[in-house]
C-alpha cells in the first residue's frame, strides 16, 4: 500500500510541476465544454429563399409574402427567370428557390389546382428536408387559408387533430443533450491521451529503468499510474456537471450517485486503455497515434453527434466494444430522463467487463524486464 | 542550396525509416474514411414507436398499420396505457409513442374530430422533431387520401421539390467529403507539430542551429516531406470516397488536387506554429489533438450546419480552416463549381497559411535556453 502511495505521490508532483501542461489538463476541456456545446446544433433557421415570380399577380405575391412573414425563411433576391435562381443556390447565397410558374392564379380559379416548384440545395440533405417540410407548410397554410376565404366547404370536418409534445427537452434545446456528451469526450480525452504518453514517455526518456529495479509489483505500478488520472477524471465530471447545470440549466432528473458510480468504473477502462496503448508502443508518437485513432472512432460511431439508430447494423453491434458510446447513454438517459439503476444495467455491466479485461491485459503486457 | 537539399533529404529518411509511423499515416486515414463513411449517417432509419390504443378500431388499426410500412419506422408494440411512457422511454428503445383518442373512429365520424397524440422522446431533439415530422405526414396523408375526394372546392397547391445536388438525399454525399477536410486537417497538424518538438527533446536541435541552415530553410525542409505524404493521404481518401462511396465527383479534378494541396500546407503549418510553441512532444500532441480535434469537428459545419450555430461561433468559425476547405470540397464535388465562385475561401486559406508559416518563422529562437 506504501509503495502505491510513492507511485501516486510521484505522478501527482510530475503532473502539477508541468507547468505548460497544466492549462491543457484544466483549462482547455472546459473552455471547450462551454464554448463548443452551443456549436451542436442542427436547428434550421434563416432558410434563404430566392423567390423566382413568373406569374406577377395578387396570389402569387401572396404567397411570397407569407414566406417573408415566417420566422423560418429570409428572402434573398427576386427574379422571373429560374436560372438566376439556380445561379444563386450554385453560389451558396440562396439555400432554396421557389418558382411560382405563370398561370398560378388562373390555374386556382379556373380548376382549384396549381403548383409551385421549390428548389433546394440537399447538398445537407437532412437541412433540406426540414427546409421542405417548412415550406410545405406554409405553402398548405396558404391553400387552406385560401379555401376558406373561398367559403367553399368547411374544412374542419372528419379532421384528425394532433398534439404533439415533446418530452424531457420540450424546448427542443440541443445544449442539454450536447452537455453530457461533450463532457464524457473531453474527460475522456484528457485522461487516454495522458495514461497513453505516460509509460512510453517513461520509456524514450529511461526512467523505465530505475522504475523497473524498484520492489513494486505489476499490479502496483499499474493502480499507481492509474489513481491520479481517474482523481482528475472524476473531479473534472463534477466540475463539468456543474457548469452545465449553471450555465445551460442542464436538468439532473436522475440520482447523481449513479453518475458517478458509472462514471467511477467507466475511467478505468479509458484509462486503462490508455495505459495499455502505453505498454505496447515503444515511443510517445506512437501512443499518441493510437490513442487519437482509437478516440476518434469511440467518438464519431458514439452517438454522440449523429445518433446511434442511423448507422448500419453492423455498427450499432460494434458499439458493445465502445466505452464513450456505453457512457454517454448512461449519461444522457440518468441525466434527462431520469433512468434509474435497472435501466442501465446492460451499459454498466458492459462497462464493468471492459474495466476488468482492459487493466488485466495491461498488467500482463507491462514486463518489468527486456523481452 | 546543396546543405537544403542534404537537410530534407534527411528528413524524408527520418520519416520512411520509421515504417510504423509510416503505415500509421497511411493506414489510419483510409481506415477512417471506411468506418466513418458507413458508420456516420444521420438519416432516420427504423425508428421505434409503440402504440396507446385503447379504441383499436379500423380507422387505428389502418394508421398504425400505414406508420409500420414506412421504412423510417418501426413498430414495438402497444402500451397498456398511458403510464407506461414514461418506463418505455427510460428504457432507452422507444422514442415515440402515439396516443389515439378513445373511441376514435366513432369520434371522427359523428363528431368530426378526433385527436391523436405524439409524445416524442425528445432528449435528442432532432431525432425527436424528425420521427413527430415523419408521422404527422403520415396521418395527414392518410386525411387527405381518406377525405380529399369527397370534399370539391378545397383549393390545392402542390409543392413540386427538386433536391438539386444530391436528389437521394444520401447523408453520405454530406459526410464524405467532410471527412477528407477534418482527415486531412488532423493527420497533417498532428505530423509536423512534433517534429521540431522532438528535435529539441532529443537535442539534436543543437546541431541544426550550428549548421548553416537558416532558419526558414530548416522549416520549409520540416514541411516539404510531409506536405508531399499529405498529398499522398489525399488522392487515396478521394479514390476510396469515389470508389466506395460513390460519391458524385462534378467538378474538375485538377483544381480539387490544387486546392487539397493548398490546405494540407495550411494544416502543415499549424503544426508547425504549434511545435514551435511548444517545449515538448507533450504539450504539442496535446495541442494538436485536444485542441484541435473538437473544433475541427464541431465548428467546421462538418456535422452541424455553421449557419445555424449562433453568430459568435460562426464568426468564431472563421478562424478554423477545415471550415474553408468543406465549402470547397462540397463545391468542387457535388455542385461542379470552379474557381470563379470558390476563390473566396481560396484566399482565406492561402492567407492563413502565409501567417502560420511567418509566425513560426518569427517564433523559431536560434538559440537554445
Amino acid at each position: 500500500m506504501r509503495t502505491i502511495k510513492f507511485i501516486i505521490q510521484k505522478e501527482f508532483l510530475q503532473i502539477f510541476r508541468n507547468r505548460g501542461m497544466l492549462p491543457i489538463l484544466f483549462v482547455m476541456p472546459l473552455i471547450q465544454l462551454i464554448v463548443l456545446v452551443n456549436a451542436a446544433t442542427y436547428e434550421i433557421k434563416n432558410i434563404k429563399v430566392f423567390i423566382v415570380d413568373q406569374d406577377q399577380t395578387q396570389v402569387s405575391q401572396q404567397l411570397t409574402g407569407h414566406f417573408e412573414g415566417s420566422k423560418y425563411f429570409t428572402l434573398d433576391g427576386h427574379s422571373s427567370q429560374i436560372a438566376a435562381g439556380k445561379e444563386a443556390i450554385n453560389e451558396g447565397k440562396a439555400n432554396m428557390a421557389l418558382v411560382i410558374p405563370h398561370y398560378f392564379q388562373r390555374d386556382l380559379k379556373n380548376s382549384k389546382h396549381a403548383s409551385v416548384q421549390l428548389l433546394i440545395n440537399a447538398v445537407d440533405g437532412s437541412a433540406a428536408s426540414v427546409s421542405q417540410s417548412y415550406a410545405s407548410a406554409i405553402i398548405q397554410g396558404f391553400a387552406n387559408q385560401l379555401t376558406k376565404e373561398s367559403g367553399a366547404i368547411n374544412i374542419s370536418t372528419g379532421n384528425i387533430r394532433i398534439d404533439d409534445n415533446n418530452w424531457y427537452n420540450p424546448e427542443l434545446k440541443y445544449t442539454i443533450y450536447m452537455v453530457p456528451g461533450l463532457l464524457v469526450v473531453l474527460v475522456s480525452m484528457i485522461g487516454m491521451f495522458l495514461t497513453g504518453m505516460n509509460i512510453a514517455r517513461e520509456k524514450e526518456i529511461g526512467t523505465i529503468e530505475q522504475l523497473n529495479i524498484t520492489p513494486i509489483s505489476r499490479y502496483q505500478f499499474i493502480l499507481g499510474k492509474l489513481s491520479p488520472f481517474w482523481i482528475i477524471g472524476m473531479g473534472e465530471l463534477a466540475v463539468g456537471l456543474f457548469i452545465g447545470w449553471l450555465l445551460y440549466s442542464l436538468p439532473i432528473v436522475g440520482h447523481l450517485w449513479l453518475i458517478f458510480a458509472v462514471a467511477a468504473v467507466y475511467l478505468f477502462v479509458v484509462l486503462g486503455l490508455g495505459l495499455l496503448i502505453s505498454t505496447v508502443t515503444e515511443t510517445q508518437q506512437q501512443a499518441m497515434f493510437i490513442a487519437w485513432f482509437l478516440l476518434v472512432v469511440f467518438i464519431l460511431m458514439g452517438g454522440l453527434f449523429t445518433p446511434l439508430e442511423s448507422m448500419p447494423i453492423w455498427a450499432q453491434k460494434v458499439t458493445i466494444l465502445n466505452p464513450i458510446a456505453q457512457f454517454i447513454e448512461v449519461m444522457r438517459n440518468v441525466l434527462l430522463k431520469g433512468s434509474g439503476p435497472l435501466d442501465i444495467r446492460f451499459q454498466f455491466v458492459d462497462l464493468a467487463v471492459m474495466a476488468v479485461v482492459v487493466n488485466a491485459l495491461a498488467v500482463m503486457r507491462y514486463r518489468k524486464t527486456h523481452a | 542550396m546543396r546543405s537544403f537539399r542534404g537537410f530534407v533529404i534527411k528528413e524524408f529518411y527520418h520519416i520512411i525509416r520509421d515504417y510504423r509511423s509510416l503505415l500509421i499515416l497511411f493506414g489510419m486515414p483510409a481506415v477512417q474514411l471506411i468506418l466513418f463513411g458507413y458508420a456516420i449517417r444521420n438519416e432516420l432509419t427504423q425508428a421505434k414507436f409503440a402504440v396507446v390504443d385503447p379504441s383499436h378500431d379500423v380507422v387505428t388499426t389502418e394508421l398504425v398499420n400505414k406508420m409500420s410500412s414506412s421504412h423510417y419506422l418501426q413498430f414495438d408494440g402497444y402500451l397498456k396505457s398511458e403510464n407506461d411512457i414514461h418506463e418505455a422511454f427510460k428504457a432507452g428503445e422507444i422514442k415515440e409513442v402515439v396516443v389515439f383518442d378513445r373511441q376514435f373512429a366513432h369520434k371522427l365520424t359523428h363528431d368530426g374530430v378526433a385527436d391523436i397524440q405524439l409524445i416524442a422522446d425528445a432528449t435528442d431533439p432532432n431525432m425527436g422533431r424528425m420521427i413527430t415530422g415523419q408521422i404527422m405526414g403520415i396521418i395527414q396523408q392518410f386525411q387527405i387520401s381518406g377525405t380529399a375526394g369527397g370534399t370539391p372546392g378545397r383549393i390545392q397547391i402542390t409543392p413540386k421539390e427538386r433536391m438539386l445536388y444530391n436528389p437521394d438525399l444520401r447523408s453520405v454525399n454530406l459526410f464524405v467529403p467532410g471527412l477528407i477536410a477534418v482527415i486531412l486537417m488532423l493527420i497533417s497538424a498532428l505530423m509536423t507539430s512534433i517534429t521540431i518538438t522532438r528535435e529539441k527533446e532529443t537535442g539534436t536541435m543543437e546541431i541544426l542551429l550550428a549548421s548553416p541552415l537558416r532558419p526558414m530553410q530548416i522549416i520549409i525542409g520540416k514541411v516539404l516531406p510531409y506536405f508531399f505524404l499529405a498529398f499522398l493521404d489525399v488522392v487515396i481518401v478521394l479514390g476510396l470516397a469515389l470508389v466506395i462511396f460513390h460519391i458524385p465527383f462534378r467538378g474538375s479534378v485538377a483544381l480539387f488536387l490544387g486546392e487539397s494541396g493548398l490546405f494540407a500546407l495550411t494544416a502543415l503549418s499549424l503544426g508547425l506554429l504549434i511545435s514551435s510553441v511548444a517545449d515538448s512532444q507533450q504539450t504539442a500532441m496535446m495541442m494538436a489533438l485536444g485542441g484541435l480535434l473538437l473544433p475541427t469537428i464541431l465548428l467546421s459545419g462538418f456535422i452541424f450546419p455553421v449557419s445555424s450555430m449562433p453568430w459568435p461561433l460562426q464568426w468564431l468559425s472563421a478562424i478554423i480552416p477545415a471550415r474553408w476547405f468543406l465549402v470547397i470540397v462540397r463545391g468542387i464535388m457535388l455542385k461542379g463549381v470552379g474557381l470563379a465562385i470558390i476563390w473566396k475561401e481560396t484566399a482565406i486559406l492561402a492567407g492563413m497559411t502565409l501567417v502560420f508559416l511567418f509566425v513560426s518563422i518569427r517564433k523559431f529562437k536560434v538559440r537554445l535556453d
